[in-house]
């Protein structure tokens, strides 16, 4: 029988495997970053125990940076201990860390790609659910928790009980204004919150190969929010081509080898997935959240939803709370719902092809009256870029601000924050009960819905302007 | 770790779903860089809120959380766990779990049964009704029992191995340090190294 992409990934990884037992994974790449690795050092000190492959680990900060004034020492002293314990571990332990202010520095999941350290047919893990975006370069990657993080770092490897394979096959073309943004959170809606659980989902179909590596990682990227620990897209020209010339990547006779490799990544014909999901492309449109989770959303041209639509008790009971929450009355129109804040940036929208996008939209025109807008490049290097290209200056001449790199008001760990009551319209993955501040409701929206949302006040798409 | 064989507590129901991990643990707490002091954090915004089930003494030192389906999911912190060994739960029962949360709660011994929804249900009733009732969880024989009920859970075997016998993973994966060793010298060239 044939084997699914993820399957083939997988096997190629296995260094024992024995019946009874997890098998053992190898983790060709180990991300780190401050808020997920501090126990797990602190574990190997303990144990006296040394990273055992200190160069297939590199480590960032991210999650506390601020995104003002990064030449002076972070204010909150909690956030400042946390960054600062990172530096001495990485130092003691051997591990390369971009720091703040480094040209390297940026957030775990873009600076992997960017550096060309996230290739197909690799495992790659963090201590970060956000992980699977990987998965984008037909990688098998996922989240873990601060234990496993101490277990990669002794031993490169990871005990697994092979997942079960799901298929989502998105046919068709995305209509023009549809992004991969617009496509994930449609997905997410469609199969639940828990619809991936358990499963690798794997991402095919016309509509998927049509995605630049931006788009695939945007996709792959919220895989966790579907419940899914990794979802990967097969290899192709596009990804090739996004990774030909990148520090990392192989060169020259190297270079051939591994594309003939890579090439081989692919489901076979005769593979079963346990789960299937098909999605017409040409049905989509412009999406948005209106709920406390990721599984709640809807077509910004739909209304906020009435309980009573729900017919399984658990959901209605949620649908009925998250209203409350984010201050919502049933049967509004999502266009007529106002907006405080704009967040442009995360792991899931913080690439360069997200603030094009935002630009084409902010060109010419002005964010609304009393809306704050915040635009958060999600590395140095994408906020390099995005000044080269002169996207800054369309942002500030719009009215937005303009940032430094981090993972900022995407949860609220550094002064990036909504207040109690603040309504944002954010390309971030997570619309939980107080994820952007306290009290703050949050809108998962795509970057170009972001935009003209800014521009609008209300929740908006380009079409509206 | 601490072994777990079998667990008899009284019980909290929290008739939510889709708790996630930022709620458990909001990100503030997760700033810190000790692995004590999460008990505080655990539902802190929830438990602002005096109705809030965790705040009714009648559910004072309860140790198994009875949750709605996809208990756990989002984020991967594993500070969730810890916060609620660190309240005194050694157990939660859901219909359905977020996958990171799951496998980060088996690491640390906290156990993690999935029932049907059903069931989970009339588990939280009982405690909803008389909060003295008593839930036990016999990890040995899969199974949970209150009252008349019992109803059998799944858990693979080696985990509940080395749940039994309270065993960290990485003493285990020590012992197959050779094997690490000789798939390491198989790996392609081309593969990336970051120094």
């Amino acid at each position: 029988m044939g084997r699914t992409l993820a399957e083939k990934v997988y096997d190629a990884h296995v260094v024992r495997r024995v019946e009874g037992e997890p098998d053992l994974l190898y983790i060709d790449l180990h991300l780190v970053h401050e808020v997920t690795s501090p126990q797990a050092f602190d574990g190997l000190r303990m144990t006296g125990r040394k990273v055992r492959r200190p160069d297939l680990t590199i480590a960032t900060e991210d999650h506390n940076v601020p995104t003002l004034n990064i030449d002076q020492p972070i204010a909150d002293p909690v956030s400042r201990t946390q960054v600062e314990t990172l530096r001495k571990n990485a130092s003691e332990f051997g591990v390369r860390l971009h720091p703040m202010g480094d040209r390297g520095q940026g957030i775990v999941h873009v600076i992997g790609p960017q550096l060309g350290l996230t290739q197909p047919g690799m495992t790659v893990v963090c201590g970060d659910s956000h992980t699977s975006t990987h998965g984008a370069f037909g990688a098998l990657a996922h989240g873990i928790g601060t234990s496993e993080v101490e277990h990669v770092l002794a031993t490169q490897t990871l005990p697994q009980i092979k997942p079960k394979m799901m298929a989502v096959t998105v046919d068709g073309r995305l209509p023009a204004g549809v992004t991969a943004k617009d496509l994930i959170l449609a997905i997410i809606a469609e199969i639940g919150t828990g619809g991936g659980q358990g499963h690798i989902i794997e991402y095919r179909g016309e509509a998927i190969r049509g995605l630049s590596m931006e788009g695939r990682m945007t996709v792959c990227n919220m895989s966790i929010e579907a419940g899914a620990r990794a979802g990967l897209i097969a290899p192709d020209e596009t990804t090739f081509a996004y990774l030909k010339g990148r520090d990392h990547a192989p060169q020259g006779a190297e270079w051939d080898k591994a594309v003939e490799y890579w090439k081989t990544l692919k489901t076979d014909d005769d593979a079963v997935f346990d789960k299937e999901v098909v999605i017409d492309a040409s049905t989509l449109a412009p999406f948005v959240t209106w709920g406390t989770n990721p599984g709640q959303g809807a077509p910004l041209s739909a209304v906020v939803p009435t309980p009573e639509d729900f017919t399984d008790p658990a959901e209605r009971q949620a649908a009925e709370r998250a209203l409350e929450y984010m201050g919502l009355e049933a049967g509004t129109p999502l266009r007529e719902v106002k907006v405080d804040t704009v967040f442009v940036g995360s792991c899931t929208n913080g690439r360069i092809e997200d603030l094009r996008a935002v630009a084409e939209v902010l060109k010419g025109r002005k964010v609304a009256d009393g809306l704050r807008a915040l635009i958060v490049p999600g590395s140095v290097k994408v906020k390099i870029q995005a000044e080269e290209e002169g996207l800054h200056e369309v942002f500030t001449a719009a009215g937005a601000e303009w940032r430094e790199a981090g993972c900022s008001m995407c949860l609220a760990m550094n002064p990036d924050k909504l207040v109690a009551g603040e309504r944002s319209a954010s390309t971030s993955n997570r619309n939980f009960e107080g994820r952007q501040g306290k009290g703050g409701r949050t809108h998962l929206v795509s970057p170009a819905v972001a935009a003209a949302t800014a521009v609008k006040g209300r929740l908006a798409a380009p079409a509206d302007l | 770790m601490e072994k777990f064989t079998v667990h008899t507590g009284r019980a909290v129901p929290l008739r939510r779903s889709n708790v996630d991990t930022d709620q458990i643990i909001p990100a503030v707490w997760l700033k810190m860089v000790s692995r004590t002091g999460f008990d505080e954090g655990l539902f802190s915004v929830w438990r602002e809120d005096p109705s809030f089930v965790l705040n009714d003494p009648a559910y004072a030192g309860a140790s198994i959380l009875v949750a709605g389906p996809d208990f756990g999911t989002g984020s991967s912190r594993e500070h969730a766990v810890w916060a609620l060994q660190q309240y005194g739960f050694r157990v939660v029962i859901a219909p359905r779990f977020g996958d990171i949360f799951r496998n980060n709660s088996t690491k640390m011994g906290l156990l993690p049964v999935i029932l049907d929804e059903k069931i989970v249900e009339e588990l939280q009733a009982a405690a909803e009704q008389d909060p003295t009732t008593e839930i036990t969880v016999d990890l040995e024989a899969r199974e949970v029992r209150c009252g008349e009920l019992v109803a059998s859970f799944d858990l693979d075997d080696y985990t509940r191995w080395r749940l039994m016998e309270g065993l960290d993973d990485i003493g285990l994966t020590l012992r197959h340090a050779d094997d690490i060793t000789s798939f390491e010298a198989s790996r392609p060239a081309w593969l990336p190294v970051t120094q």
